[in-house]
């Protein structure tokens, strides 16, 4: 089997993925993974989800050389792929809107969501709007204190946010609550994942969705470069817009993939959200991939700058990625992300997300390694607008 | 060999339905466990379910989370768990002991030596929430091997089709949950439950529990009429919670004792 062939049928990616749920949502799964299957061989499905994408959310989202930045950093040229531009101001659109459409085709009006940065929840909320949907977000206590600006964009768009108290009171907590309420509610409401991650389907489908990123990358890299990439960068949250970008390229042998995780107060002090460069395998909502988790198997906090990345797990395909040695894997700290989030300020005139400023700084950290003439395409995740007051804090300044 | 056939059996052979109470390990203390272990023993229940404490029970409502909670504030894992099966085994050889938990920490610890080190704690049987039938290839196995019992849930959502493949697949009994829900849900549909047993029936020769909604002595008689086994886990859960200091044995003995009476009614 080739590495895009995976997942195999029941949705493992070698030893990762699978379906670890209680048994109460196995047969929505099915009905999720057969309704799935359809839609993507249904070209008129294919072609609303495509009409969308450019007329709802602005696709193609552009590439851009960022020469500035380049000749700053010194070495390689670095390009970035625009998915802050997109509608919302991230990659987060281009699954929901598939999911949306995915949920009306099953039937169904009511969708809820997990959401730690909230964008996802915002994505999600907007979709709901556009479709007619009533949406439920499960945000951690703690992420609402500190997101505010996107829980009242959620709410703008009719959302009813629910604040998660439970366990950590972060990004995780919101998924097991999300979860809990599709069990309880498992007829009547589609479950919208944000991530690259979960039982399958949701893996592979939100990998579907996003792949649009990679798949325009193919295509204008040649007519912007000249050719493709040396080596393509994204951050890796639970890995939705890294695996969107990864995938078209996995079959270019010489384009190399570097997967980008939080690596907060660095890995030596403990407190990170990077699993796949300092985890173990476990199985964690839904499918087995790296975690971060202590010797009795409790899955341990996480920090990182950027909600958007403070997560204990990863997506299955990365782990599978990883062990192949298809991908590599590496953590930023948190000042080194927040360097390059200034640097894309000043450089550029673009003001990234702290989750995107994570594989800004490792193209900074391997620009200087190449030659003037090779190319590193960064995945720009989104737009940092809702990360203005966590900078500007830390930076020691109140608004 | 597990003690879960022979407890079915001779409850059978006595025209009696099994009470299957569930509580976390390692809550409201770690010395607290075996006590309320025998103490649920006297009061007359007929197996035990023990949680597992995890730090993300996805399957759990807020009763059985924040038991899970206080579990791990009191530094309970997996290992702790088996060393109160070991330690409760002293003196009882006879009930039945199920873990009841999440796959992460067995996963942690390796299947094979898991089953090993908990069939010589002397546990019977243990149900992990989250490994469906299809994800439990080699560890159904394992766990029978080493004389455990796999014990699997069916729901309302399981369609027909199914019930056969999770019966191939388990061992002692079958874990019916009543209503689509986490655990601590509201109120329980006997007459669905009733034609959702017999279904089951029709498809698993093994013995089947019902649980999930069960909250007093009428909702356990009512269950009793359908079920092999009456599982009741949040309301004994929530009283152990809310009992003052040092209250906990007795409020449980108490409360047990009552659930009992409503199953033995549904015999008589
Ligand atoms: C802008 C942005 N980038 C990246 C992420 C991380 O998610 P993923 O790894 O699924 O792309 C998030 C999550 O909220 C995000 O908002």
């Amino acid at each position: 089997m080739k590495l895009t062939d995976f997942p195999d049928s029941r949705g493992h990616f070698g030893p990762y993925g699978g379906i670890f749920v209680a048994e109460t949502l196995m047969a929505a799964l099915e009905e999720l993974r057969i309704e799935y299957d359809r839609a993507r061989n249904d070209p008129a499905f294919m072609a609303e989800f495509e009409y969308e994408l450019k007329h709802y959310v602005g696709r193609p989202s552009p590439v851009y050389h960022a020469c500035r930045l380049s000749d700053a950093y010194g070495g390689a040229q670095i390009y970035l792929k625009r998915e802050d531009l997109n509608h919302t101001g991230a990659h987060k659109i281009n699954n929901t809107i598939g999911q949306a459409l995915l949920a009306r085709r099953m039937g169904k009006k009511r969708v809820i969501a997990e959401t730690g940065a909230g964008q996802h929840g915002v994505a999600s909320a907007t979709v709901a709007a556009r479709y007619g949907m009533e949406c439920i977000v499960y945000m951690g206590a703690e992420d609402v204190a500190r997101q505010a600006p996107n829980v009242y964009r959620m709410k703008l768009l009719g959302a009813t946010v629910v604040p998660v108290s439970s366990g950590s009171k972060t990004l995780k907590d919101a998924l097991n609550e999300a979860m809990r309420d599709w069990v309880t509610n498992v007829e009547s409401t589609f479950y919208i994942l944000g991530t690259a991650a979960g039982p399958h389907p949701y893996p592979m489908l939100v990998r579907d969705f996003q792949c649009v990123i990679g798949r325009e990358c193919l295509q204008q890299m040649p007519e912007l470069a000249g050719r493709q990439p040396d080596a393509v960068i994204a951050c890796v949250g639970g890995g939705s817009n890294a695996i969107g970008i990864f995938h078209p390229y996995i079959p270019h042998e010489n384009v190399r993939l570097i997967g980008v995780e939080a690596g907060g107060d660095g890995i030596a002090s403990g407190r990170h959200a990077a699993p796949l460069s300092a985890g173990s395998p476990g199985v964690l909502h839904g499918f087995r991939s790296y975690l971060m988790q202590d010797e009795n198997g409790q899955i341990i906090e996480t920090h990182s700058v950027s909600a958007g990345l403070d997560y204990p797990g990863v997506g299955p395909e990365h782990s599978w990625l990883k062990d192949a040695g298809r991908a590599e894997y590496v953590p930023i700290n948190d000042d080194e992300a927040l360097a390059a989030f200034h640097d894309l300020c000043r450089y550029e005139g673009i003001i990234p997300a702290l989750e995107s400023s994570h594989a800004v700084a490792q193209a900074k950290k391997l620009a200087p390694t190449l030659k003037k003439d090779q190319i590193i395409l960064v995945n720009l995740s989104g737009r940092g607008d809702k990360d203005i007051n966590t900078v500007a804090k830390l930076s020691g300044i109140t608004l | 060999m597990s003690r879960i056939g022979p407890t079915f059996a001779a409850l059978k052979a006595q025209n009696k339905k099994a009470l299957i109470p569930f509580i976390t390990a390692g809550d409201p203390g770690r010395g607290m466990t075996v006590p309320l272990m025998h103490a649920l023993v006297e009061a007359g229940v007929d197996l035990i379910e023990l949680g597992v404490p995890f730090s993300d029970p996805m399957a759990d409502g807020p009763v059985i989370q924040r038991a899970s909670e206080r579990a791990l504030a009191n530094k309970v894992g997996l290992k702790d768990v088996l060393a109160m099966v070991a330690e409760f085994r002293k003196s009882n050889d006879a009930t039945p002991v199920v873990l009841m938990g999440y796959a992460n920490p067995v996963e942690r610890m390796g299947y094979a030596q898991f089953a090993a080190a908990a069939k010589a704690a002397g546990v019977d049987g243990v149900l992990t929430v989250d490994i469906p039938p299809e994800e439990s290839t080699g560890v159904a196995d394992v766990f029978k091997a080493a004389g455990l019992d796999p014990i699997f849930l069916l729901s309302p959502t399981t369609p027909e089709s199914r019930v056969a493949q999770v019966a191939q697949a388990a061992g002692g009994f079958v874990y019916y949950v009543s209503l689509k829900g986490v655990t601590g849900s509201a109120s329980l549909d006997t007459d669905e439950v009733s034609r959702k047993v017999a279904m089951v029936r029709h498809h698993c020769g093994l013995p089947v529990g019902v649980g999930f909604g069960i909250r007093d002595a009428a909702s356990a008689e009512a269950v009793a009429r359908i079920a092999d086994a009456v599982v009741v886990g949040s309301r004994i859960v929530n009283e152990i919670e809310t009992a003052p200091e040092g209250e906990a044995v007795n409020r449980v003995k108490m409360l047990v004792q009552d659930l009992r009476r409503g199953v033995d009614a549904a015999s008589r």
